[in-house]
């Protein structure tokens, strides 16, 4: 992966959790994770996961409570 | 081919709205019409056509020509049919010998001063002076008028000072004065129907003539916008479509609808064989009302242009010349390719990218192509890049993406808040009948960077404009949101019955903050903070409220947040679900509309379902015979960053250029040119083709049946008139490729395919090509609970139940200006050139704009030594273009603005690839720019157009 995808994966996470920071706190880690299931195809998704299961770097810290939620994809 | 004929009778004057209704006798006869009709109208409901020239069904009657007078019992004189209005127990005679004497006596006068060349007139056959001649039996003129305004020379050889030569600056129409008879009709068309005022009636009497604005303008330096609304309503050869001149009269005509923007405009395309001879609106249609712009009414020969490729071509690498070969062949090494790459790199490898600009069935194909064959659901379309942020913020909301409107609620609305949208130039005939309602006394507030027409024209004037710096929509919507409730001006009503109360609580609790306030935000925005809450206060309070926004709103890295927030002030103000009101999307492209509902994006099947939900994937699943992948599919930014990591390698890419139109072009082409297969199908060899290895020939709207769904959910039918240029309608080159690959579909007609549409679809369950035909348009729903289609969206309830609020916390986009790059540059379009500019730009309407230019504030430009006219380098972070500058205080000191029509620009070298947060969809209308002058092409245009012009060369086929 390059670091390149990284930040960007990291970027576009973020910008959602901004959204999502705005609610309620519950309401808010479940609503990133069902917009990164819905919206995010497993390639990234994958890639996703090699960012959290490194520490997450970069992550806002509402996106790292999501990432329970979110679907970690099957290996294709 | 089948034609359709419609009897299109004029009724000399407008349908009256009155439900009180008057019985009335004429010739005889009795008839029932609402008052208010003219005598003329309720004549011709019976059949009667009282002669007429200065009257027309488009136009309020002015009764100067009196050549329509009637009789009526107990009355004196002779009225003007057209301006008396019919009142009950009238007995009127349309037809004595008084009568026809009279009218005998008023053509007289006309012929007298009127060229006697009706063989070899342009309008022959098709002219309202000599059917009138023909109707009051002119059998010969008894007078030679001395003085007369068509003889260029008087009898002694001097110069006529009453002779005007013809105008022919306008490159669709000429203005030929010697066959004017001042009937005024083209006066009124301009003023009522289009809205601009750009003709007027001077001089007095004998005197009087029609001229473009000042004495020396000619069509072309006028203020006029080239509709072509007064040359339809030109009764003789005076203002005359040049293509009759060229061609002559048309012999029959075939209803469709307009390729170019999202009101989906109806028009006649009149045929003489198989060429094309004019566009007429057409009358009935219910988007236009018998209006259109300069793109739909003339700007089709782009259709018949040079440039466009017949025959299929293909090459190995994008580095060789291309090779026309025969549609087999094509589709072979197509299909071996792709079958090739899926082989090696997995179904997941390949995608699609679906048109706004092909029908709903050609789309609707081509995301099959990628769920069915492929087995992925890679597919995504242009609507990404300007409307996903709608889907995904009144989905929110409201439960649907659907826009709340028709066209036609306009006309009662009251108050109009316009934000982030140009109608005037993107939406033309919905901003003529904005202007309609404007100047009959409704309100209009502006939320826009830049001082667009509507701030300021003739006979309009905003009550407000809000001009905001660009990136800050969000805040501005929140504050007037703030203003609504901290001063208890929402509809509590409203609120406790159709939304969930206890959202609105957490809502309102949050938008009363003060740190929304237009105070407290005002430094932010740059909107005054009374300007701000005075526009709240009359949008609130001044009747009917409606919002229509464009990518002004969706294209920001906020674009899903603001509509988020426009529909919450919809919600907060009660304006939702009856007429005049509403939240109203105003789509770019024809098709933008219908391709969202036909499933182009990667997570949802068609009709906006999910493809997460079990139930949804059955139903395709057991018609289609394969299983449709449950995860969501790549998006282009997406498809682009993972070919260039190496995992995505081919792409069927219908009727759209992403690389001139989507942003951060070096992002874009380093993904196209990391693919092993792309096919580009489209009809010319667009920017993105200059990466292809296949290129499939498209067909023309004129070429193919289908349908277009506009902005107001208006399916349209689009119907064939003229065989496709290149062999295939775009749906059978679809079906031949898929076939190609094994798919065995076995569509004859896409009527067949709007059959399958509406079986997997509930909400165009009703819809079918009869339906169609029977009702010229349904607006989805259409189903049993709404045979007839739904114009008004959430009448008794909100689809998804509740209305849902939902808080809009402002955040700044990253995309800052700083010292090296202090200026804001925000982009849009202009009315004579259409998205990317590929069909306009070959078309006569480069006349208007044969160059995309740069505006910029004389503050700014002065700073910079930056002259009107000359040559600037536009830099962002991503790359550097340049262009002309104009000076101008349009926009604001610190704001550029600039339109993407031209290639040669290259608008999105400089834009960033910063996107909704939400959709993806790319932030066009904020980067931070430097401008400096400069002396031409950048080294990055330089360095394209050699690429380019070394990609598009083609061998001749041996
Ligand atoms: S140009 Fe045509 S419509 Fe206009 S006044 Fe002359 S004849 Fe009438
Ligand atoms: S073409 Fe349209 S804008 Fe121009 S003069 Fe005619 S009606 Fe007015
Ligand atoms: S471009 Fe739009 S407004 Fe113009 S004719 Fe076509 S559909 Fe109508
Ligand atoms: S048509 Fe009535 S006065 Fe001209």
């Amino acid at each position: 992966m390059s670091a390149d995808t990284t930040t960007k994966l990291v970027y576009m996470a973020n910008q959602i959790a901004k959204f999502f920071e705005s609610k309620p706190h519950d309401e808010g880690v479940a609503g990133i994770a069902s917009h990164i299931n819905d919206f995010w195809e497993p390639r990234m998704r994958s890639k996703f996961f090699e960012i959290v299961d490194a520490g997450g770097t970069g992550l806002r810290p509402l996106v790292l409570e999501a990432a329970a939620n979110i679907r970690r994809p099957v290996a294709a | 081919m089948k034609d359709f004929i419609i009897p299109d009778r004029d009724f000399g004057t407008p349908a009256a709205k009155s439900k009180t209704m008057v019985t009335l006798t004429i010739d005889g006869f009795d008839i029932t019409v609402p008052e208010g009709t003219s005598i003329m109208r309720a004549a011709a409901e019976i059949g009667i056509t009282v002669p007429k020239l200065c009257a027309t069904d488009s136009i309020d009657a002015f009764g100067s020509c009196r050549l329509c007078l009637v009789e009526i019992e107990g009355r004196a004189g002779t009225p003007a049919s057209c301006t008396t209005p019919v009142a009950p127990g009238l007995k009127v005679h349309t037809q004595n010998a008084k009568l026809k004497q009279l009218r005998r006596g008023v053509m007289e006068l006309y012929i007298s001063d009127h060229p006697l060349d009706c063989l070899t007139c342009s309008a022959n056959g098709d002219c309202e002076l000599q059917d009138m001649a023909g109707a009051v039996g002119l059998r010969d003129v008894r007078y030679e008028a001395v003085e007369t305004h068509f003889k260029a020379k008087n009898t002694s050889g001097e110069a006529n000072p009453q002779y005007l030569p013809k105008d022919d600056s306008n490159p669709y129409f000429s203005y030929d004065p010697a066959k004017c008879i001042v009937c005024s009709r083209c006066v009124r068309a301009c003023e009522e129907v289009q809205g601009t005022f750009a003709l007027t009636i001077e001089g007095r009497g004998f005197d009087s003539r029609i001229s473009f604005g000042a004495k020396t303008d000619t069509a072309i330096t006028s203020d006029c916008v080239s509709c072509g609304a007064c040359v339809q309503a030109c009764p003789t050869a005076t203002l005359q479509e040049k293509s009759i001149i060229e061609i002559g009269t048309p012999e029959r005509s075939v209803i469709t609808t307009c390729a170019y923007c999202g009101v989906g405009c109806s028009f006649k395309a009149e045929m003489r064989g198989d060429e094309l001879v004019r566009m007429v609106p057409y009358k009935h249609g219910k988007a236009n009302r018998g209006h259109s712009c300069v793109k739909g009414r003339f700007a089709y020969g782009y259709a018949s242009h040079k440039d466009r490729i017949l025959s299929p071509m293909i090459r190995d690498s994008i580095n060789d010349p291309w090779k026309e070969v025969s549609w087999p062949e094509a589709m072979e090494f197509a299909a071996n390719r792709m079958n090739g790459l899926i082989a090696k790199h997995g179904r997941h490898s390949v995608g699609v990218i679906t048109s706004s600009r092909c029908t709903n069935e050609e789309t609707f194909l081509v995301q099959k192509l990628t769920r069915a064959v492929f087995q992925n659901n890679n597919t995504d379309t242009c609507a990404r890049v300007c409307h996903s942020p709608t889907g995904y913020g009144l989905g929110q909301t409201f439960g649907t993406s659907a826009g709340t409107q028709d066209f036609d609620s306009v006309e009662e609305t009251d108050v109009v808040i316009l934000i982030g949208a140009n109608p005037t130039d993107g939406h033309p005939v919905f901003a003529s009948r904005l202007k309609k309602r404007l100047r009959a006394g409704a309100k209009l507030i502006v939320v826009d960077p830049r001082r667009i027409d509507l701030v300021d024209s003739a006979h309009i004037k905003a009550a407000h404009h809000l001009q905001l710096t660009p990136g800050t929509n969000v805040a501005v919507v929140t504050a007037i949101a703030h203003t609504i409730v901290t001063e208890g001006l929402f509809d509590e009503e409203f609120i406790r019955t159709r939304c969930d109360w206890d959202e609105f609580q957490d809502y309102a609790a949050f938008v009363a903050d003060p740190r929304h306030s237009p105070e407290a935000t005002q430094l932010l925005t740059g909107v005054k903070a009374e300007e701000l809450r005075a526009a709240a206060r009359l949008f609130a309070r001044g009747g009917n409220g409606a919002i229509y926004y464009g990518l002004g709103v969706t294209e920001h890295s906020q674009g899903s947040t603001t509509v988020i927030g426009i529909a919450n002030l919809a919600m907060l103000t009660g304006n939702i679900g009856r007429r005049g009101v509403g939240v109203n999307p105003l789509r770019g492209q024809n098709n933008v509309q219908g391709s969202c509902d036909m499933g182009s994006f990667p997570h949802e099947l068609p009709g906006y379902r999910h493809v997460k939900n079990d139930s949804v994937r059955e139903v395709f699943e057991s018609l289609w015979g394969v299983k449709i992948d449950n995860e969501p599919g790549l998006r282009i930014p997406n498809m682009l960053d993972a070919a260039v990591e190496g995992t995505f390698k081919g792409l069927y890419c219908q009727g759209e250029d992403i690389l001139q139109s989507d942003p951060d072009t070096k992002h874009v082409a380093a993904g196209l040119a990391a693919m092993e297969c792309v096919i580009v199908h489209d009809l010319f060899l667009n920017e993105t083709a200059n990466y292809a290895h296949v290129f499939f020939p498209g067909s023309s709207f004129l070429e193919k049946d289908g349908t277009f769904t506009n902005a107001e959910r208006r399916i349209n039918r689009v119907r064939k008139v003229m065989a496709p240029k290149q062999g295939y309608a775009d749906w059978e080159v679809t079906q031949m490729f898929a076939n190609a690959m094994g798919a065995g579909w076995a569509y004859t007609h896409p009527s067949q395919i709007m059959d399958e549409i509406a079986m997997l679809t509930p909400s165009f369950a009703g819809v079918n090509y009869e339906r169609l035909e029977e009702m010229g348009s349904i607006q989805w729903p259409c189903n049993e609970q709404a045979p007839e289609g739904t114009p008004l969206m959430h009448i008794d309830g909100f689809v998804r139940g509740k209305g849902k609020f939902i808080v809009t916390e402002y955040v700044a986009t990253d995309e800052k200006t700083g010292p090296r790059f202090p200026l804001l540059l925000t982009t849009g379009r202009i009315l004579s050139q259409y998205n990317v500019g590929a069909q306009t730009r070959r078309t006569e309407n480069v006349v208007w704009h044969d160059e995309d230019v740069l505006e910029i504030h004389p503050h700014d430009a002065e700073v910079r030594g930056v002259r009107d006219g000359q040559f600037v380098k536009l830099a962002s972070r991503s790359g550097e273009t340049s262009l002309k500058a104009k000076i101008t205080d349009r926009v604001s000191p610190g704001v550029v603005y600039t339109t993407f029509h031209h290639p040669d620009t290259q608008a999105n070298v400089i834009t960033t690839d910063y996107s909704d947060w939400a959709t993806n969809c790319p932030e066009y209308k904020v980067t931070a720019v430097q401008v400096s002058p400069s002396n031409g092409p950048t080294e990055w245009q330089e360095e394209y157009n050699a690429q380019a012009a070394h990609s598009r060369r083609v061998l001749a086929a041996e």
